[in-house]
């Protein structure tokens, strides 16, 4: 039962970060291996506002979430528009922004290095205990996954219901056709891009309440939402959050019954069936 | 063979030659740098016999690197040297296989996405495993092999592979890879068996560097899990056969000396700013020379000929 709810708040908060990753992959067609870093970013957004300011990492989602957003978009206007542009198939684009965002993701860690040390930094906040089904979890946890489910419910109703989150849906389908009904691809596409970003770096500052950061950490968060959207199927919103939760399940019940230090290995094996069972995704259809 | 073949043949084997005449210089840090190009050289060489014409990169070279010297640490009281030498290759070629085999069948992501977290993944098993059932955290391999005999012996596999990737160019399965690599849906519908040709190769590529983690062992005496799977090995070779160009078979090298010169001394002197390096080293490969410094040459020369023809 301890695991259980353990591993749904994990994967409430994983959900969210790979909801970001799936709106840059699935819709702007830009897989983002600079992912990780943005949310450690945001984790130290939220840092550095609290033990500056007392201001609440809460509030401070409020200043993350425009800035990750700007930042997002000027990353895909400037660096990433210009490899969609000169990409002959969608094989080399891949090739060059898993590359591109590489060189990002590098930069990134070196500029935070370079800013905060190569220290693991955490604050306290929220560490109170709270008593859920009759045993103790930190409130942090609990506030962040609701907080994350609140954000990833608005961002699946705005997607589902929404003329703009209709448009996005149809880019993520398909763009040639997309294209042909009248929709500003390229337009969406940046803001798809952006919108991800920013949802990661959220999630990022909520992380950061619960978990200690260090500035070469991102690239395990990077791989862990980027095999939650595999699993969920590339696209696919109900799938990813389905996935997150799984994921963080299998992850809390191997640190606790075997060991914390295989929680990535947790992670792969979750990632090689579906790699030989259901390469769509679990809810997805096969394409090809 | 052609004439140009014969002629390149004898270039390739002079070099070889010349380069093997270092360790005369008896001046132990030029030998050290020595170690480290020739061994960027073998892993990344072997890197773009598969990622240059199938254009998968591969960011597994540090998994099998540390099996290899893990192979090594655990046999050599043990097993006759030469022996571990065969056995990393194997063990390296087969875990290639595995890799291979769950996920070459899909599209390029899966690969670079699985290749990407492999070597941290097999650091944390590892790790787990010494700590629970070895009861140590390390390993001792003492041997008597010196820096100059590390050297040689690298060199020697290099020229295996630069005579291994030539044979794999002429033969039916480098043609197959090349067709691959430009189309994968014409190599299927002219018959070649994809799957089969990608693992094959990546096999290959996964076994040398395999033993190269088995022959810089030595060079360690102590070894255990954060230095045998460092993951960074993974990235500086993608960038230096990158850099130099993956589509020839001598590209690679092209890239190697200068990048492991420039990160040896970034190492030895601003450690933290090692990232930067590396970032921008990505950047530069993306935006000003996506084919390489062999492809710039290239499009240089062929310009330079154009103009004379006409």
């Amino acid at each position: 039962m301890d695991i259980l709810i353990a591993g749904l708040l994990l994967g409430g908060t994983y959900a969210l970060i790979a909801m970001g990753l799936n709106l840059q992959y699935g819709v702007a067609r830009i897989m983002n291996l600079a992912n990780g870093e943005l949310l450690v970013a945001g984790g130290f957004a939220a840092f550095w506002v609290y033990t500056s300011g007392q201001v609440s990492p809460l509030a401070a989602i409020l200043l993350v979430a425009p800035a990750a957003f700007v930042l997002n978009w000027l990353i895909y206007r400037i660096m990433l528009r210009p490899l969609v542009g000169r990409a002959k198939s969608r094989g080399q684009l891949e090739v060059d922004s898993i590359l591109a965002t590489f060189g990002l993701s590098f930069i990134l860690v070196g500029v935070m290095l370079a800013i905060f040390g190569g220290d693991y930094f955490s604050y306290s906040y929220l560490a109170t205990p709270v008593s859920l089904f009759g045993s103790n979890f930190g409130l942090n946890r609990v506030v962040a996954f609701l907080m994350a489910s609140l954000i990833a419910l608005a961002l699946f109703l705005w997607l589902n219901l929404t003329r703009p989150g209709m448009a996005i849906r149809a880019v993520s389908v398909s763009p040639e056709s997309a294209r042909l009904v009248g929709i500003d691809v390229r337009r969406l596409s940046a803001l798809a891009f952006a919108l991800g970003g920013a949802v990661t770096a959220v999630g990022g500052a909520l992380i950061s309440t619960f978990l200690t950061l260090d500035a070469s950490i991102g690239i395990l968060f990077t791989m862990k939402a980027l095999i939650i959207v595999i699993m969920g199927g590339v696209g696919d919103i109900r799938g990813t959050i389905v996935a997150a939760l799984i994921l963080g399940l299998a992850e809390t019940l191997v640190a606790t019954v075997i060991d914390p230090g295989l929680t990535l290995a947790a992670a792969y094996l979750m990632f090689i069936l579906i790699l030989l069972f259901r390469p769509q995704g679990l809810f997805g259809r096969r394409t090809l | 063979m052609s004439q140009a073949e014969v002629r390149n043949l004898l270039v390739a084997a002079a070099l070889l030659g010349l380069a093997a005449l270092l360790p005369l210089t008896g001046d132990g840090y030029y030998i050290a740098l020595g170690v480290t190009i020739a061994m960027y050289t073998v892993l990344a060489t072997s890197w773009a016999l598969f990622s240059g014409p199938t254009h998968y990169i591969s960011l597994a070279t540090a998994a099998f690197y540390g099996l290899g010297t893990y192979t090594v640490a655990l046999g050599i009281d043990v097993v006759p040297y030469w022996l571990l030498l065969v056995i990393a290759l194997v063990v390296g070629a087969v875990a290639a296989g595995l890799v291979g085999l769950a996920t070459l069948r899909l599209s390029g992501v899966y690969f670079v996405i699985f290749t990407l977290g492999l070597a941290e993944m097999i650091r944390q098993v590892v790790t787990w495993v010494q700590n629970n059932f070895a009861g140590h955290r390390g390993l001792y391999v003492l041997t008597d092999i010196t820096e100059e005999v590390i050297y040689w012996e690298l060199l020697g596999l290099a020229a295996l592979v630069f005579l291994a990737g030539w044979l794999i160019n002429r033969s039916r399965l480098g043609f197959a890879l090349r067709i691959i690599g430009n189309d994968e849906v014409v190599a299927a519908h002219s018959g070649i068996n994809t799957a089969r040709a990608k693992v094959l190769l990546f096999m290959v590529s996964g076994g040398v560097a395999a033993v190269v983690g088995a022959l810089l062992a030595p060079r360690w005496t102590y070894i255990e899990p954060s230095l045998a799977f460092t993951p960074l090995i993974s990235f500086t070779v993608v960038i230096m056969a990158l850099l130099g160009g993956a589509g020839r078979l001598w590209g690679p090298v092209i890239g190697v000396v200068p990048f492991a010169i420039l990160w040896e001394i970034t190492s030895a002197q601003f450690p933290n700013q090692r990232s930067l390096l590396l970032g921008i080293a990505f950047l530069l490969i993306v935006y000003a020379i996506p084919n390489g410094i062999i492809g710039r040459v290239e499009d240089v020369v062929r310009r330079v000929r154009q103009r004379r023809q006409a």
